[in-house]
């Protein structure tokens, strides 16, 4: 899933500047399983735009809502009755939820209300890391089944860095070292040949290059 | 030979080799590259360039190797992956040659949290065994990267780090092993101090046959007092320093010369090492005290190269080709 994060309130309070009617739209998908703009956190946020704004003597109106995906046009077209008469409208979806809201309804300022942070993973409750970056060329049938370019601080693909040690990462002891990681598991399958071979530079042009990275699938074009 | 480099001469001509590290200065000041020259002139066979390390912006290695190429030592300028991408880095070889540099480290590269600038993004376009392979292919194919051609191709020695001291202690080798297959000439290890873990890992090298295919230099850091010691031990990834050691340094009367003598004595160790070609000394800017740990290490006076000399880095032939 997507795992984002909230911003601050006071940089919340600082976009908002200047508006009185504010739309908080939380997103039904990802970031509420990582509780960070589901429609518990709408509630919360908007309770305490409401209270900033009352210490500040203030009157605002902070409308609530959530739909099921924020990225889907179905889904979003659904915020059209209405979302006209907010001053902005503050999107607790990914990035991507801010973007659809924003395309769908010109002349319409949206606004961010989370930091969108990975791809990734619930691994405690109340902890979530990063699996994966999206980078277009997926690698991970020669590692293991665990990322390289996503979870090694420096993206290597031959191997541990002369950082590594004691199954941690040479940037932080809370960090695991992703190439200690692979090392074991490809051990365990009895696959350590696979880390014999160089692995050739990566083809970075299937992952950020030239604008915004599209897929075409005809076979399912209308 | 494939390059103009003493330390390739020095190596091929089966001796002890001996190299040294200099850190450039945190300024725009040749004076201060000047005069660390001084110390390592007539002491070591190379002399690494540290390129921003532990990320802490410094003088370009390419510059401060082309001010030392300048002075009549042989550079080795060290190359990290951290902050240039595949196209800054074969530019950067092409101007490094251009300015007399006969000697390449490739690095991965220290991580920019470690530095003064840890709000930096960093690179990492390649990693340093494709890193190797890159100069290699410049080099013996004469081809960019891209396959293109490359016609005045620069000849310098490759060599690379590893660390028998990091994890999975098992697998270094098999990474030095593609560091090998990739084209690296010589390996310059982290500071041993550490004896057993690395007599284990050589021994792992000769079972692999690698030390007949690569010059491997073992690193030797002289320490001035035990608080080093005990940092190394724990503030820096990826160093293993004995308990012993750091006590012997504490009961010491003078610890830099107790630091000097335990350097000299560790470069006698490494000497009996089956497949050890020479030693790398990381003074951690204490350059002064180079020449004084080579002269008692015995290392001292390095072979001079024969009367015909290498050829000044230009076109034409190297010497002995
Ligand atoms: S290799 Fe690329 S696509 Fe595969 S998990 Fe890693 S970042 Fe994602
Ligand atoms: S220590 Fe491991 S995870 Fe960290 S940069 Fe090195 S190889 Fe990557």
């Amino acid at each position: 899933m997507i795992v984002a994060e909230r911003k601050s309130l006071d940089e919340i309070l600082a976009m908002l500047q200047g508006c009185s009617r504010v739309l908080v739209v939380g997103c039904g998908t990802c970031v509420t399983v990582c509780m960070a703009g589901g429609e518990k956190e709408v509630g919360v946020l908007a309770s305490l735009l409401r209270l900033a704004a009352q210490r500040e003597g203030r009157t605002v109106e902070i409308g609530e809502t959530t739909i099921e995906r924020q990225c889907e046009w179905e889904f979003v077209d659904g915020l059209a009755p209405g979302i006209r008469g907010y001053d902005a409208v503050l999107s607790m979806g990914c990035g991507a939820g801010v973007q659809t809201i924003a395309q769908r309804f010109g002349g319409v300022r949206v606004l961010p209300a989370l930091n969108t942070k990975f791809i990734g993973i619930p691994e405690k409750q109340g902890m979530w890391v990063e699996m994966c970056l999206g980078c277009g060329d997926c690698v991970l049938d020669r590692t293991g089944g665990i990322c390289p370019v996503a979870r090694c601080s420096k993206g290597l693909l031959n191997g541990p860095c002369g950082g590594s040690q004691g199954g941690k990462c040479e940037v932080s002891k809370d960090i695991d070292c992703a190439w200690q990681l692979i090392y074991d598991r490809l051990a365990s399958l009895g696959r350590l040949d696979l880390l014999e071979a160089e692995f050739a530079p990566k083809d970075w042009s299937k992952n950020r290059d030239g604008g915004p990275r599209k897929v075409l699938r005809e076979e399912v074009m209308l | 030979m494939k390059s103009r480099s003493n330390l390739e001469w020095v190596l091929a001509a089966g001796h002890f080799a001996l190299t040294g590290e200099l850190g450039p200065p945190q300024s725009a000041s040749a004076e201060v590259i000047r005069k660390k020259a001084e110390y390592y002139k007539g002491c070591v066979d190379a002399v690494n360039i540290t390129d921003n390390q532990t990320a802490i912006v410094r003088m370009s290695s390419i510059a401060s190797a082309a001010i030392l190429a300048g002075l009549g030592l042989d550079p080795i300028m060290q190359m990290t992956c951290r902050d240039r991408n595949r196209i800054a880095i074969q530019s950067d070889i092409l101007g490094a040659y251009a300015l007399g540099v006969n000697n390449i480290l490739c690095l991965t590269g220290d991580h920019q949290s470690f530095g003064n600038h840890p709000t930096s993004k960093n690179v990492y376009d390649l990693d340093s065994v494709q890193l190797i392979h890159m100069v290699r292919v410049m080099r013996d194919e004469k081809r960019f990267l891209s396959g293109d051609e490359l016609k005045a191709e620069p000849r310098m020695l490759i060599g690379a780090a590893e660390n028998p001291f990091a994890d999975p202690f098992e697998y270094r080798v098999v990474r030095l092993a593609k560091k090998v297959a990739a084209g690296a000439d010589f390996i310059q290890t982290q500071a041993v101090f550490d004896l057993p873990r690395f007599s284990r890992w050589m021994q792992m090298v000769r079972d692999r046959g690698l030390h007949e295919r690569v010059y491997i230099l073992a690193g030797v850091i002289p320490v001035k007092s035990a608080r080093a010691l005990e940092y190394m031990k724990n503030e820096v990834p990826g160093m293993s320093v004995p308990d012993e050691l750091i006590r012997r340094m504490e009961a010491a009367g003078d610890p830099k010369e107790e630091g000097v003598r335990i350097a000299v004595e560790t470069i006698q160790q490494l000497r009996e090492v089956p497949g050890v070609a020479g030693i790398h000394l990381m003074p951690m800017m204490w350059e002064a005290i180079a020449p004084v740990v080579a002269e008692r290490a015995g290392l001292l006076p390095r072979p001079a190269l024969p009367a015909a000399g290498l050829a000044p880095a230009s076109e034409g032939p190297p010497a002995g080709a």
